[in-house]
């Protein structure tokens, strides 16, 4: 696609043909109430389109964490619509959405959010176990899932005997072991060096990244954009733009 | 679930901490459940060694074992008339003043038992017979108390022996031999005579039999015959039982034993609730983004309460056996020096079941903080 090169596409689409993953309309968010009220999402209108990845960004405070959150279904939206794969949090009891989220999503957290005192693969065996996987199976398809993201002889390491990059792949291992559909990330390489980053994005993209499958990963960091298939350019709780990486020449940097 | 065990354990420090806490509670709670059970088994010492008597004839308002409120001699002929008595014997006590050889003053509970039969007497003899005490101005002393409560202090020496001459009451008596009883909780050493020769030893009154020990035929209602017995003489007739019951009730809440160690237990209770309370509650502020982080990833609330509870009733299950474990030892101890401390199995239920209620309030304490948690706060860096 870089056939016009640095052309603008204010509003690149999503691959035509591809199914909805994720679709928003008019979704609004706020926090707190009186003077502490903060509108953190004015309105988001938002298609992702299985197989694809979306990056959000954007200046600090504009609202990427709380629409990731709110798409994942760890948040409640004020207002709009909101669906992943056709279903809607909002229509779910807290039990059903608790559940929903166990099945269908994965996440990749900024701090990794490793539990210290459990080993990789059993860090990486957890969302089996809650989806009530026996322990002693959950943890040797977690080793498997470490060995596909290059961790195969860590298994029985702590976190705090790995390096950061190793910690995140933990946690990629973590978020993929039990097959979601959604995988969401909130800024999953700006702990790393440049180079683990490259590593982390290029195992999300290919091990993650599967038809049926979308991704959405939240960062600041220019330098992974070129990974993204399209980016969604936020400001003040809006989606400004959405373009595709070519455009952007950030990728390179 | 044995992930939250790992998330528990591998953090050694607290872990132990809290199991620490627990123990200290249940050692707490325990030991001092055992000596109040200890105590309260020692008031019976003196009934529960006069195992001879079915019934106890005594007046209504005694309270408690040594409690010496006379009643009326002819007492005796009226129970010994009353249908189902196989026998009926009678016993004097009272609180007397004896001096030993060097002078030492030491106050003796005097027991006076039948003089035909010896009914009613010492359980154990350990020096002489029982038929010595119809020998001249004949008493038997606590062995146990030789050395210590009839030693000579004023002349610095030695406790009594056999064959020594004191005085009860200034009248003469002589050693005639001991006996071995069970610990008792009263502290005066009891001395055994018969009853003739109590009664020359007793301060002058009109009345002075204390109780009328009463065996029932065989194949007896023995709480029929007990209340034939109240009926005919108008006085209370209790059994063994009844009556260390009533004394131990007593003694227990007229010292203030009760309220005392009633407040160390629940102390205990209130200490191990806000140490493991507090140690649990901060554990869990600990984890509090881990837990985010498993709800975000679809652990239900009740996993996280199942979790919880599973890692406060480990190292519940853990400081109740350390901490039983201590006291025991501890009561070993303090047992082999005499004193008072039984640990029945309804002290350990009740150590486990103020332990299970320590973890579920400290569980509970920190589950509300998790319940609450809203998962959204994992993607807080
Ligand atoms: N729990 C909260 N309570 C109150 N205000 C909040 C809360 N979380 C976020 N906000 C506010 O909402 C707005 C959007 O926050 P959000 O975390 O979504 O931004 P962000 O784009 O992820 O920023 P960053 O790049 O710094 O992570 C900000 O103004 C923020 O201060
Ligand atoms: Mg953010």
């Amino acid at each position: 696609m870089s056939t016009a090169a640095a052309q603008p596409a204010p509003s690149a689409l999503p691959p035509a043909g591809a199914p909805i993953a994720i679709r928003c309309r008019g979704v609004t968010k706020h926090y707190g109430s009186g003077d502490a009220r903060v509108v953190a999402l004015r309105g988001i209108d938002l298609d992702v389109a299985c197989g694809e990845l979306m990056m959000l960004v954007g200046p600090s405070g504009c609202g990427k964490t709380t629409l990731i959150s709110v798409i994942a279904g760890i948040l409640d939206r004020d207002a709009g619509e909101c669906t992943v794969f056709g279903d809607d949090f909002a229509a779910m009891s807290g039990r059903a959405r608790t559940r929903y989220r166990g099945r269908n999503i994965g996440f990749v957290f900024q701090a990794f959010n490793l539990i210290p005192t459990l080993t990789a693969a059993e860090n990486v065996a957890v969302p089996l176990m809650i989806l009530g996987e026996g322990r002693a199976a959950a943890v040797a398809k977690g080793r498997d899932m470490l060995a596909r993201v290059g961790l195969g002889d860590r298994a029985r390491s702590l976190p705090s005997q790995l390096s950061g990059g190793q910690q995140q792949r933990v946690a990629i291992a973590r978020a993929l072991i039990h097959g979601p559909r959604l995988i969401v990330c909130d800024e999953p390489t700006s702990a790393l060096d440049h180079e683990t980053g490259h590593v982390i994005m290029r195992m999300l993209k290919n091990v993650a990244l599967q038809q049926d499958r979308a991704l959405v990963i939240v960062t600041h960091d220019a330098r992974i954009f070129g990974f993204a298939d399209r980016i969604a350019r936020m400001d003040d709780g809006r989606v400004e733009r959405i373009e595709r990486p070519s455009a952007t020449g950030a990728e390179s940097a | 679930m044995s992930v939250a065990l790992k998330m528990l354990v591998g953090d050694r420090l607290k872990y132990l901490g809290l199991v620490a806490g627990i123990a200290f509670a249940a050692l707490l709670i325990t030991q001092q459940a055992s000596i109040l059970i200890g105590l309260a088994h020692q008031t019976g010492s003196f009934i529960r060694d006069t195992a001879v008597a079915d019934l106890w004839v005594m007046d209504p308002q005694v309270r408690f074992s040594q409690d010496a409120l006379p009643i009326r001699d002819t007492t005796l002929e009226r129970v010994r008339g009353v249908e189902g008595v196989r026998w009926a014997v009678p016993m004097y006590q009272g609180f007397l003043k004896a001096r030993l050889p060097d002078g030492t003053r030491v106050t003796t509970i005097l027991i006076g038992i039948d003089d035909a039969t010896l009914l009613g007497g010492p359980p154990r003899i350990v020096r002489g017979t029982l038929a010595d005490l119809r020998g001249d101005n004949a008493v038997f002393i606590d062995e146990a108390a030789l050395d210590t409560k009839w030693m000579q202090k004023r002349s610095g020496g030695r406790g009594l022996r056999v064959g020594d001459r004191i005085t009860i009451n200034d009248k003469d008596a002589v050693i005639a031999g001991t006996y071995s009883a069970s610990q008792s909780f009263f502290w005066e050493p009891i001395t055994y005579t018969t009853y003739t020769r109590a009664l020359r030893y007793a301060p002058p009154e009109r009345n002075l039999m204390v109780f009328t020990l009463v065996k029932v035929d065989p194949g007896q209602d023995v709480s029929a015959v007990a209340e034939r017995i109240a009926r005919t003489t108008g006085l209370d007739a209790l059994t063994g039982q009844q009556f260390i019951e009533r004394t131990a009730g007593y003694i227990l809440k007229e010292t203030g034993i009760l309220v005392n160690f009633g407040l160390a237990v629940g102390l205990g209770f209130v200490i191990g609730t806000l140490i493991a309370g507090q140690m649990l509650y901060n554990f869990t502020l600990d984890n509090l983004r881990h837990y985010g982080a498993l709800k975000a990833m679809g652990a239900g609330n009740w996993l996280l309460v199942r979790m919880t509870m599973l890692q406060v009733l480990t190292v519940g299950a853990l400081g109740l056996g350390i901490g039983v474990g201590a006291a025991t030892y501890l009561g070993r101890i303090v047992g082999e020096a005499g004193l008072a401390f039984r640990m029945p199995w309804q002290v350990l239920a009740g150590a486990a079941v103020a332990i299970l209620a320590i973890c579920t309030l400290a569980g509970l304490l920190s589950i509300a903080r998790v319940l609450r948690l809203e998962p959204a706060i994992v993607f807080k860096a």
